[in-house]
């Protein structure tokens, strides 16, 4: 395994870092560990972004659209036919790859802001279907009910700490994955479109085909996302798709470091962290969301992990 | 029959709003490549401002002028103290404007509360215009009436005006238009106070059309995403065919299939994606 090797001292820290969360039901009450496994569900939703946004250099402004839909194919399914969870789940994923697909048809010929109006329009759309198709979608007052996944093996996930677990070895796969992807002459070609497209093009690069792929794989990965938040919140509504639910994202991954992985996983911890905790004091989420955003592009525009990667001296310990 | 051009005229007079809202976020896109996402917030602030002087003063001519007004002088801050730091670097600015986008929300929601608001109906504009068994109610003609002078206005302004030729300079290309002495800053920044105080123009006369609510921003962001997408980037004559286009797609979607009403407007933007991906007017 090259890649292993190419880790090197880095592989310790992962590990280290996967040895404090799978300690940490035992160290902290039930309340944290639903806490942490929501961070891990915006933690995928973030990383799958990031591949557009930091690796292919797309900003997509309409992510969210995908991560609802995987929610709410999920919560359809699961409360009006009683299908289980890895059907409905895996029907969540397919859906959202498929929509992605024709998406992707539509806005990975354009580039920069251009391509930022047309997928935040495009995914207004579902959002408009969840808010006025009322007889599927319930509406404004969203799907509530959604069971805990049942999924055939002796474990109960109605119980928090299993259900931790759980969402665990789901972040731990999706990181995986990506970080393959990411690390693949596939996710180097799309490192290079992000740095120059038109050269990639001259080099003989399908470029367009990388982007269109790079944009069905984060809408698949952001679908799984959802599908998994609709079971931890067993309730889906028309505001995990709206505007500020793509905004969070974004500022998710932005406020981490785009181009990393480990990044936009730790400004989804900072900001579900930050909006439960400031939501227990003040009603001023937004507001102080707002200016901690203005606040990041003004001071460290690259993000978080980017700022200590440039200002460490060992470069290694990240990058 | 009657239905039909009912919802035309209902189609055309959004539309007329719209192209308030979206004619400043184009042409803000045409000279500084600034992608607004706090463009709907200026909407939205310029409709309470508006409802604030029709409570204190009850004038429908100055809450028109003080939204637009103070708007145009916060696009213009926003513009001088922020945006500017990042002049033509596409990504830390619209980042910046969804800040922004944020906060605006807020503040409208601290200053004004949650609940939505009726905008009180002017008296000249109260009643309605009756043409054989059509009715039209007055205000909506109004916003008709005003959209049409603003969009002489622009014309006027934007091709036989020497400012507006220096603008269409800046559109084509910014350096050389400086390189000619062009003050490139300057036009820039009352570019952008302009497209501010047409959105919040807009939001006042938008008033007695929906109220005045919290969220109006995001709701009516992506129609003039929408409209720009299809008009083409930049373009004054693709932002009112858009509006028009957006107004009545909505207005009869909302009217014949109000459940997949927000998403008939997918099926035009594909098909114009596809034909034409930079819009029916875009260069």
């Amino acid at each position: 395994m090259k890649i292993l090797r190419d880790l090197g001292p880095k592989l310790y820290w992962v590990l280290l870092a996967l040895a404090v969360f799978l300690v940490l039901p035992v160290l902290f009450p039930t309340y944290w560990v639903t806490l942490v496994t929501q961070m891990f569900i915006f933690g995928m939703l973030a990383m799958s972004l990031d591949l557009l946004l930091g690796y292919t250099g797309l900003p997509a402004f309409g992510h969210a659209a995908f991560f609802g839909l995987g929610a709410y194919i999920v919560g359809v399914l699961s409360t009006r036919y009683g299908v289980g969870f890895w059907l409905s789940g895996l029907t969540g994923i397919v859906v959202t790859v498929a929509v992605a697909g024709i998406f992707g048809l539509l806005c990975v010929h354009s580039a920069g802001v251009y391509f930022l109006m047309i997928t935040m329009a495009l995914g207004m759309c579902l959002w408009g279907l969840a808010f006025r198709w009322v007889s599927m979608t319930g509406g404004d007052n969203g799907i509530s009910g959604i069971p805990r996944p049942e999924i055939a093996l002796p474990v109960d996930l109605n119980d928090p700490i299993t259900f931790y677990y759980f969402i665990l070895l789901a972040f731990v796969l999706v990181l995986l994955a990506l970080f393959l992807l990411v690390n693949s002459p596939f996710g180097q070609t799309l490192r290079g479109i992000r740095e120059s497209e038109s050269r990639m093009r001259v080099l003989g690069y399908n470029t367009w085909l990388h982007k269109y792929l790079s944009y069905i794989i984060a809408g698949g990965f952001a679908g799984i996302s959802g599908v998994f938040w609709a079971y931890y919140n067993a309730f889906v509504s028309p505001s995990d798709l709206d505007i500020i639910a793509t905004m969070e994202a974004f500022f998710m991954t932005i406020l981490g470091g785009p181009g990393t992985l480990v990044g936009p996983a730790l400004g989804a911890g900072i900001i579900v962290f930050l909006k439960n905790f400031i939501s227990a004091y003040t009603q001023r989420w937004l507001i102080i969301l707002g200016l901690v955003y203005v606040v990041i592009i003004l001071y460290t525009p690259k993000g978080l992990v980017n700022f200590l990667i440039d200002h460490l001296k060992d470069k290694n310990l990240w990058e | 029959m009657d239905f039909i051009l009912t919802q035309a005229f209902n189609g055309v007079s959004f539309g007329a709003i719209l192209f308030l809202l979206s004619s400043g976020l184009s042409l803000i896109f045409g000279v500084m490549k600034i992608v607004n996402v706090a463009h709907g917030s200026y909407y939205m602030l310029g409709g309470y401002i508006g409802l604030s002087v029709m409570w204190r003063i009850g004038n429908f001519y100055l809450a028109m002028l003080a939204g637009a007004l103070c708007i145009a002088v916060i696009g213009l801050l926003m513009e001088r103290i922020f945006l500017r730091r990042y002049y033509l670097q596409d990504m830390p600015q619209v980042l910046l404007t969804m800040g922004f986008a944020l906060i605006f929300r807020d503040i409208a929601f601290i200053i004004w509360g949650g609940d939505p608001f009726s905008f009180p109906t002017p008296k000249f504009l109260e009643g309605s215009l009756k043409i054989g068994t059509l009715i039209f109610p007055t205000f909506r003609a109004f916003a008709v009436f005003v959209a049409v002078i603003v969009v002489l206005c622009l014309f006027l302004f934007y091709e036989r005006t020497s400012l507006g030729a220096k603008l269409r300079a800046c559109v084509d290309d910014s350096e050389m238009a400086g390189g000619l002495g062009i003050n490139v800053p300057l036009i820039s920044g009352s570019m952008f106070a302009m497209g501010a105080g047409l959105a919040a123009f807009g939001g006042v006369i938008g008033g007695p059309f929906f109220g005045v609510f919290p969220g109006a921003d995001f709701d009516l962001l992506p129609l003039a995403f929408v409209v720009v997408i299809l008009g083409g980037m930049g373009s004054l004559k693709g932002a009112v065919i858009g509006s028009i286009l957006v107004g009545l797609i909505d207005t009869f979607g909302k009217a014949l299939v109000p459940d997949l009403s927000y998403f008939t407007l997918f099926a035009p933007m594909a098909i114009v994606l596809a034909i034409k991906p930079t819009g029916l007017f875009g260069r």
